[in-house]
């Protein structure tokens, strides 16, 4: 196996450092956030960048780890932290139950339904008041008042699944779903049962997305169905994170969740409180401006066409040079 | 009990009879020709027996399995590989790890199949082109690269769909000698070539067919000459 390079073990280091050096736990939140955006990202990610299968549903098994975590403790009497545990499990159990249903049809089945079956998880986790207490959500005591624990199981969850995705790229598995990305016919007459393989993907996919919600059941405290099932806040976020950064590729939702975070707080706080509120209701329409120059400018994410955003760069560069000699 | 033997295949789009009770048998170790004008339904007697159409009636069987109704890739994994008329890269790959993802056929080991994978391009002289993007090649290394990767999946049996059409006469001549070699390796060939002269100098029993039925089978020169497949190739007056 090849060894782990150099700039990724210097930006695991600056991670593992950065809450020893800056102590404000708004800083902290924030970047606890974005790592758990990494999980998120780089879960879809596997599932859509590298198999091809694109879902529009991935709050489905965050909010699943959610609830399975929330659900402990206000049905079984358990502390919160089994979801860390239980939580990828179940979410993989409904991620299989899902591709079971819809990855006999080929096309954008995958796509739709990951779409309805998102909402019926949301309306189920609403009205079902007896289980799950509707919208009053679940609430539950913090474990640690210190924001510290909660980074560092981040930071590990985050490394986990990228290294787990980097794992499956360089085994059968990765060769296979990306197989079935490209063709997925070809992929049929060279041995690879499609339906087997897309089945894994989003069983690998699912667990990861259910961990990250149940870990952010554990660290927020408070869920509730809007929160943890939502369309635009988590499905749609995790295909920005991934859009953003590059699908496709192994570091571009790592890149894109720190990205998305940041822009998503200075938004939700008006720059910061210099720009009237008002501001703050306009973030999904500047995500979308930003998703169209993404797609327009820098089709492969920032990570996928780095090379082009330097060159580019560099050529600009170049050109004035030769303006001016003349 | 022959090697690889269709009974009475049929396959209907519709209305349409694209394969019309077509029954014959390969013996393993030779290169049999199926030839016919456009539209015969050679195509899609080659998606029958890789199971990526379902069969209307009739039985296919490879050595003592039956492949009616089997998965496409469990046919796969039986040992029947197939290239496709319309070349189908793997596009966003290279030209190694298009072999290499059917090099995985049988065995778990990402090295063991790096390593079939270049055995394999080294056996049809792509080496060369390994790491260019697939979607980067010319279309006679397109080509190829169909061949190649079905070789990889270590198949008994292979179907070869009009991998010479287009290609330069040199081009053409090389194919000709990679397909004996591929013979020479032991594998069992199913040829659908519109080139007649490349169809006659390797093929060792030819079967054409119009209609998706039989017209005409036998030995090269035997199809050759027989009026039937005159008048079907040129047309009756
Ligand atoms: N998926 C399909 N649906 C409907 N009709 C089809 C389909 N595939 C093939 N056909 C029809 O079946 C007939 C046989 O087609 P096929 O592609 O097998 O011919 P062929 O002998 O391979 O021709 P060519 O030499 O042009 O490659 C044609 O009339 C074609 O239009
Ligand atoms: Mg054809």
């Amino acid at each position: 196996m090849k060894r782990i390079s150099w700039p990724t073990i210097v930006v695991i280091a600056l991670l593992v450092l950065f809450p020893l050096v800056v102590q404000s736990d708004y800083y902290r939140h924030i970047f606890i956030l974005s790592l758990m955006w990494v999980v998120i990202g780089s879960a879809w990610n596997l599932l859509a960048g590298y198999t091809g299968q694109v879902s529009f549903g991935h709050a489905i098994f965050f909010g699943t780890g959610a609830y399975t975590a929330g659900l402990g403790v206000t049905k079984l009497g358990i502390s919160a932290w089994w979801g860390m545990l239980l939580g990828g499990p179940v979410a993989l159990l409904v991620g299989l139950i899902i591709g079971w249903i819809c990855f006999r049809l080929r096309g954008p089945y995958f796509a739709l339904a990951t779409i309805a079956i998102g909402e019926i998880f949301r309306l189920v986790a609403i009205d079902w008041r007896s289980m799950t207490d509707g919208m009053d959500g679940i609430l539950i005591i913090q474990s640690f008042r210190s924001k510290l624990p909660y980074y560092y199981l981040a930071l590990a969850l985050a490394i986990a699944c990228v290294f787990a995705v980097y794992l499956v790229l360089r085994s059968k598995w990765g060769y296979y779903f990306v197989a079935i990305r490209e063709d997925q016919d070809v992929a049929e007459t060279i041995g690879i049962s499609s339906f087997r393989y897309k089945s894994l993907s989003l069983m690998i996919s699912s667990y990861f997305t259910g961990m990250a919600g149940a870990f952010y059941m554990n660290y927020m405290a408070f869920i509730d169905p809007h929160v943890v099932f939502s369309l635009h806040d988590i499905s749609i976020m995790a295909i920005l994170v991934a859009i953003i950064g590059g699908v496709g590729t192994l570091w571009g939702p790592a890149v894109g969740a720190f990205i998305m975070v940041w822009l998503q707080e200075i938004f939700r706080s008006a720059f910061f409180g210099l720009l009237p509120q008002w501001v703050s209701e306009a973030h999904v329409l500047v995500f979308g401006l930003l998703v169209i120059f993404v797609i327009r400018y820098l089709a492969n994410g920032i990570v996928g066409d780095w090379s082009k955003i330097t060159g580019d760069w560099f050529k600009k560069k170049q050109l004035s040079y030769s303006s001016s000699g003349n | 009990m022959n090697f690889f033997e269709t009974q009475h295949l049929t396959k209907r789009f519709g209305g349409l009879i694209a394969v019309n009770d077509l029954s014959f048998g390969v013996e393993e170790g030779e290169i049999f020709g199926l030839i016919g004008p456009n539209g015969s339904g050679k195509t899609t007697v080659f998606n029958l027996i890789t199971g990526s159409y379902p069969i209307t009636s009739g039985t296919i069987q490879f050595k003592n399995h039956r492949l009616n109704g089997l998965a496409t890739w469990k046919i796969c994994k039986l040992g029947v590989g197939r290239t496709f008329q319309v070349v189908k890269p793997l596009r966003r790959m290279t030209v190694l790890d298009n072999v290499i993802a059917s090099a995985f056929n049988h065995t778990g080991s990402l090295h063991e199949a790096r390593d079939k994978a270049l055995q394999a391009l080294e056996f049809c002289d792509l080496i060369e082109k390994k790491d260019y993007p697939a979607k980067g090649l010319t279309i006679g290394d397109r080509k190829r690269l169909e061949i190649t990767r079905a070789l990889a999946t270590e198949p008994a049996l292979l179907l070869l769909d009009e991998t010479m059409a287009g290609l330069t006469p040199q081009e053409q001549t090389e194919g000709v000698e990679l397909i004996r070699k591929i013979r020479d390796a032991g594998i069992t060939i199913i040829i659908v070539e519109h080139i007649m002269h490349v169809i006659m100098s390797i093929c060792d029993r030819i079967l054409c067919i119009n209609y998706g039925q039989e017209i005409a089978s036998g030995l090269p020169a035997e199809v050759a000459n027989n009026q039937d497949v005159i008048e079907a190739y040129l047309g009756k007056d």
